[in-house]
């Protein structure tokens, strides 16, 4: 029998009703993502019971993304509501990025670092007014940010759960909000975000999402989150839209290139070893480190980095297929291929010495090829070099080649684009 | 007086040490002989029925610590060690609770109830301390090398010792010093905010040791606590089957399969020594018995100024012994009850009976009941940790009832006017009372309880002053000066004569290890 007074907690910070014989938290869309969920697979994500797929398998909610509209339940996203008059200077000296040219609408996607330079998280930083800001994570940030905090004037809160999220993802996710929405998003750019309301719902909407496709995500009072999803589920019927899991979302971010913390990289705030961080240089985002800002946690240590030279890279790369074909035709197998992405760290050798592991990888759908996120040491990093790629073929060990190639994998022109 | 049978090795004390000290012997070929005071084996890791049908583990109540490779060695899951797991505290507040698990999604939940800021820092504490338990393992597994005068492996492994510290991290290096040096109520504060989390968290500095929460060096036995946490087959606390009496038992078939003697009720008088060399023992009923070598599992005080003659030793030697910190500060209370606790803060029965429960609300709490037994008297409102083992493991009592070990601090052996039976009643009432505060129903289940204060543990198990570690573990009396300078590598100044109990390093809970270690150092010079 379970302890009635311990459950409780799963129903404590949200208005619906609804609960289950779980220890996990509960998002506030469980009630129908629960009745929806066809297979009862479910993965944990922040301590939540989160669709793997509803239906059996991903693949449709996998195309969802591709082609139609993918209706996600992010919930679980840590954010955090940053106010005061020292907001800006807060989040500027916290993240790689340049918050200071951060518009009243806009949202950057941003790396943060510990004072070595190596990442601690990544998210989003959206721009709310003039002095307040909400920025997403994979973690618990709290205890970070209040610590470079001290002395500002900042309020900061925990947001994680005052603020129910979805992400309609895919080519049709912008008619079906044009219907819903009071006001027109097309209009509203990449990276951008907008404040409207559903039949009098208020929400707000930000034209991001982890996919790499058009899409958004949608972030609103939990206690509107039942009526908001019947709503998406009854306009967006006509388009597609599809309740969709986290295998399929796996497929659609390393198709776009985008990194997974404690998949692709450990954060250092508990990596315990020094070999486990990688700095922003070396997760692929020095794009995103502004050198030229004022000071940031980590600059010191991120100009010696650039100045030396970084030891490793994170890159793509595309197993090559016949290799891979002949290594099962030699077993007399037809090629196996995995049906969803792994996280399994694969040995990349160099001339039989390994220069670097993969961290996730899958099958892509949409492109037909084989691809993978990968460590590798800055030398053998450049686009085109083959390197071998560990893999086991009825039990043994074999080598096939794998060619380094440039992220994102998949990158169509209607993520960026507005309508004319 | 008959002259019997004659041994290489007489192991006195059938503890878990000594018994693992018999077993090492054993199966290296040697032929053994453990003399046991008691009907019953296992000294202060036993299981005993002490009411009909209610079995107890009477004085040690959780293992944590037991050595993978002794277990290995001696192959005791074959020998019936069984341990099940024990991954969760309960501490009972008022109107409220804080409820950690082994699970991290779950603890982080429950703790950020309280403090989200110390939820965060939670998840970073244990890997921290998981390094720190790293940092000083291979010191816990190491013979402590002679300081003053010492030998060629000695100074292999203090140069093994160095290059360890060298490997360290200024993090590692940092925190282990804090953890030397401080209190755990100082250390716990530079990293949390929830004063029950902390105060929780700092009981494990506290317990076995004559210290309150705030007193410096606590930090350290939270730190000995911690250390059961990184051991490799199993990663917390764990509930043996049938009470921690089978560990010893597991231990005790193990050295009987090498070949080991073990005879019970049979008390030792003394050590024969003749011409500054250990040669038998004479048992108190008369028999002798003869061997090369005499090893002896009782603490420090018993195994020099009680087992043999004063006069045998230098005298610093048995100065050092006798300023030897050993203060009982604890006590134990087991009952057997009809039914489950309902805890007020929590009143069904659930998972959070499964673990530990602590009394543990605030470090004055704490500090508090450690003040009471400063001045002589047990705690009004002692700390507590509780374990319900019949929730683990049913056979401990008959369908449908309960045990429940209460572990109880402070009570102090040096009590004003003495132990008697009144004063035991009284200790009694006290942690009964306590608990009924946050479980009112426990008065109306108890069928049965045995309240053993330091005076008991003193005359029942023989352990000097009732103190559950045979000597505390605060920095003076660690690693090279566990029990006294030069001789804590098993050796005595004795010759043939050898300690293997928690009086030596690395110290006490069920650990195996100074048992295994004396047995290895032993084997070494033969």
């Amino acid at each position: 029998m379970l302890n009635a007074s311990i459950c409780k907690i799963n129903i404590m910070s949200y208005y619906n009703q609804f609960t289950a014989n779980t220890q996990l938290k509960l998002s506030p869309f469980f009630e129908r993502t629960s009745q929806l969920n066809e297979s009862q697979e479910w993965r944990r994500w922040s301590g939540y019971l989160s669709a793997t797929n509803y239906e059996l398998t991903h693949e449709n909610e996998y195309f969802a993304i591709r082609t139609k509209a993918a209706l996600l339940d992010i919930t679980p996203l840590k954010k955090y509501l940053i106010e005061g008059s020292d907001a800006l200077a807060l989040l500027d000296r916290l993240v790689t990025r340049n918050i200071k040219i951060c518009k009243i609408g806009q949202v950057m996607y941003t790396p943060w670092c510990d004072e070595n330079g190596k990442v601690i998280d990544d998210g989003t930083v959206q721009r709310l007014t003039e002095n307040k800001f909400r920025i997403t994570s994979a973690e618990p940030n709290l205890d970070w940010i209040n610590h470079i905090a001290s002395g500002m004037d900042v309020k900061i809160l925990d947001d994680s759960e005052t603020t129910a999220a979805l992400a309609l993802q895919g080519p049709n996710s912008r008619e079906i909000l044009n219907i819903i929405s009071e006001n027109t998003i097309h209009g509203l750019k990449f990276f951008w975000m907008m404040d409207t309301n559903f039949n009098g719902m208020p929400v707000s909407i930000s034209r991001t999402g982890y996919t790499g496709d058009l899409g958004y995500e949608i972030w609103m009072d939990p206690k509107h989150a039942l009526s908001i999803w019947d709503l998406l589920l009854e306009k967006g019927r006509p388009y597609g839209i599809t309740p969709t899991g986290l295998h399929a979302l796996d497929i659609a971010r390393i198709e776009a290139g985008l990194i997974l913390l404690d998949v692709d990289y450990i954060s250092s705030r508990h990596a315990i070893i020094e070999s486990r961080k990688s700095s922003p240089f070396e997760l692929g985002l020095g794009w995103a480190v502004k050198m030229k800002k004022n000071d940031f946690i980590g600059k010191n240590a991120l100009k010696r980095e650039l100045d030396l030279g970084s030891e490793w890279e994170f890159v793509g790369i595309e197993i090559e297929w016949d290799d891979l074909e002949n290594h099962y035709r030699n077993v007399g197998l037809a090629p196996g291929l995995p049906s969803t992405a792994w996280r399994t760290s694969t040995p990349l050798y160099y001339n039989s010495e390994q220069v670097g592991y993969a961290t996730s990888g899958t099958w892509s759908p949409i492109l037909k090829r084989y691809i993978a996120l990968a460590h590798i040491k800055h030398e053998y990093s450049n686009s085109g070099t083959v390197l071998d790629f560990e893999l086991k073929i009825e039990h043994f060990k074999k080598l096939t080649p794998a060619c380094v190639v440039n992220t994102p994998f998949f990158d169509p022109e209607r993520k960026r684009s507005c309508p004319a | 007086m008959s002259s019997l049978k004659k041994y290489d090795a007489i192991v006195i004390g059938g503890g878990h040490n000594g018994l693992t000290a018999a077993a090492y012997l054993g199966r290296s070929g040697k032929k053994v002989l453990v003399l046991e005071r008691r009907y019953v084996l296992g000294g202060a890791a036993v299981t005993e029925e002490v009411f009909p049908g209610f079995k107890f583990s009477v004085c040690s109540y959780v293992v944590s610590l037991m050595k993978a490779n002794v277990m290995r060695e001696l192959m005791l899951p074959k020998f019936g060690l069984e341990l099940l797991p024990l991954e969760s505290t309960f501490t009972p507040l008022e109107n409220d609770y804080l409820f950690r698990t082994a699970d991290s999604d779950q603890t982080y939940r429950e703790i950020a109830r309280h403090s989200l800021r110390d939820a965060e820092t939670y998840m970073r504490f244990g890997p921290l301390m998981g390094q720190i338990g790293m940092a000083v393992r291979p010191i816990l597994e190491t013979i402590a090398p002679n300081a003053i005068r010492p030998s060629l492996s000695d100074l292999f492994n203090t140069k093994k010792l160095f290059d360890h510290m060298k490997t360290l991290t200024s993090q590692q290096f940092e925190y282990l010093t804090k953890l030397m040096t401080m209190s755990s109520a100082d250390f716990l504060d530079e990293w949390f905010k929830f004063e029950p989390l902390k105060a929780t968290m700092s009981a494990s500095g506290i317990i076995g040791t004559f210290m309150g929460p705030r007193s410096p060096g606590s930090a350290y036995v939270m730190l000995h606590h911690y250390m059961g946490d990184i051991d490799g087959s199993f990663r917390a606390w764990g509930f043996q089957r049938g009470g921690t009496g089978e560990v010893s038992m597991a231990i005790a078939r193990s050295a009987e399969h090498f070949g080991v003697d073990i005879k019970t009720e049979a008390s030792v008088k003394n050590v024969i020594v003749k011409n500054n060399k250990a040669v038998g023992v004479a048992l108190e009923n008369g028999d002798e018995y003869n061997s090369d070598i005499v090893i002896s599992g009782l603490d420090p005080k018993q195994s020099f100024l009680n087992l043999v003659n004063e006069n045998e030793l230098p005298s610093e030697f048995v100065q050092d012994i006798k300023n030897f910190r050993i203060r009982g500060s604890s006590g134990k209370v087991n009952l057997a009850l009809d039914g489950l606790p309902d805890f007020t803060c929590s009143p069904e029965e659930g998972h959070h009976l499964r673990g530990a429960i602590s009394i543990s609300p605030s470090y004055d709490h704490l500090e508090n009941a450690y003040d009471d037994a400063k001045y002589g008297n047990f705690s009004k409102k002692p700390f507590m940790d509780i374990i319900i083992p019949s929730v683990l493991d049913p056979e401990m009592a008959p369908p449908g009832k309960h045990v429940m070990s209460c572990f109880v601090q402070y009570a102090p052996y040096n009590i004003n006017d003495g132990w008697n039976d009144e004063k035991r009643e009284a200790f009694g009432d006290a942690v009964i009372d306590t608990l009924a505060h946050y479980a009112p129903n426990i008065k109306d289940i108890i069928l049965h309880r045995q309240v053993l204060t330091p005076a008991d543990l003193e005359s029942t198990f023989g352990l000097t002053e009732g103190n559950i570690f045979h000597g505390e573990l605060t920095i003076q009396q660690l690693f090279s000066l566990r029990p006294a300078v030069r001789w804590a590598d098993y050796t005595t100044p004795i010759r043939n004569y050898y300690q293997c109990g928690s009086g030596t390093h690395p110290g006490g809970g069920i650990t195996g290890s100074p048992g295994e270690m004396a047995a290895k150092k032993i084997l070494g010079i033969w």
